[in-house]
């Protein structure tokens, strides 16, 4: 009986050495944009991974696609 | 760059629905989730305006203060992501957002709800660019395709532009100087903390990024 007691006590007393931690991960981290995606479906006219390109390219497109002001006057 | 940003033109916009259905297309977004709305203000009232609604992608975002789980997080270009492996589907975010962007699937047989789903910007998630789990998870990705948000880009009458925030309001901007009328941009103040919705409008501190 004492045996069954003290077993108990140490399972009960080493029960939280098997606790897991809950702090909070760092959030992963996407790939940047300019990057691009390896394949063909990307719009034509910048270079996949050159930033300036992707900069430029997004820029244009802006210009073009939305400012029709720009665009008939 | 600056950082990325949408401008509804309520001036413009004629609720067609055309970019809540671009949307749904392009990311295949499921039954009951809607990233983008079409709200109608003043309604049935002589001079109601419609604006295009979705995530904003704020400056000071609620829903990266308020998440428990910190699954947010912000692209170099200021566009406001989440990943949907760290969401709990907790909710607090729908609470904290002004837009009402924060989305929750009803699957399941008791409608359980799920992770939360927004607008992306189209710019997908943390999973590899253009890869197919990143576009079960979050849509597809235009940004690193060099392409702007579909919303944007299908808008019949350009109302809804999307972009670098200082190419959208050189645009916008141009079209109120032209048109004489409709300088007000709905969500810009509380989206870019220029004004807060109903406060008086406080100038950007020097050097901030627009």
């Amino acid at each position: 009986m004492k045996r069954v007691l003290s077993m108990t006590a140490l399972a009960m007393l080493l029960a939280a050495c098997g606790e897991t931690p809950q702090t909070l991960g760092a959030v992963r981290k996407d790939d940047s944009a300019y990057q691009g995606t390896g394949k063909g479906f990307a719009a034509a006219g910048w270079k996949q991974g050159d930033k300036a390109a992707w900069e430029s390219q997004l820029k244009a497109r802006a210009q073009q696609g939305q400012n029709d002001y720009g665009r008939m006057n | 760059m600056a950082r990325m940003k949408f401008i509804c033109d309520a001036e413009r916009c004629i609720e067609c629905n055309g970019c809540v259905t671009a949307c749904k297309n392009e990311h295949e977004v499921p039954w009951g989730v809607n990233r983008r709305r079409v709200v109608t203000l003043n309604d049935g009232i002589p001079g109601e305006r419609s604006i295009s609604v979705a995530c904003m992608h704020c400056s000071d975002a609620p829903c990266m203060a308020v998440c428990p789980v910190n699954c947010f997080y912000r692209t170099d270009e200021g566009v406001v992501l989440h990943d949907k492996d760290v969401c709990i589907g907790c909710g607090y975010c729908a609470y904290a957002c002004p837009f009402g962007a924060p989305q929750f699937p009803s699957q399941g047989t008791f409608g359980v709800r799920g992770k939360m789903d927004k607008c992306t910007f189209c710019a997908g998630g943390p999973q590899a660019n253009g890869s197919q789990a990143e576009f079960e998870k979050y849509g597809r990705n235009r940004l690193a395709e060099g392409k702007l948000p579909v919303c944007a880009e299908m808008c019949a009458t350009k109302a809804l532009i999307a972009g670098d925030g200082d190419v959208v309001a050189d645009i916008f901007r141009n079209r109120v100087l032209k048109r004489g009328k409709g300088a007000e941009v709905w969500g810009w103040g509380t989206a870019y903390a220029s004004k807060q919705a109903g406060q008086p409008g406080v100038s950007a501190p020097e050097g901030a990024k627009s």
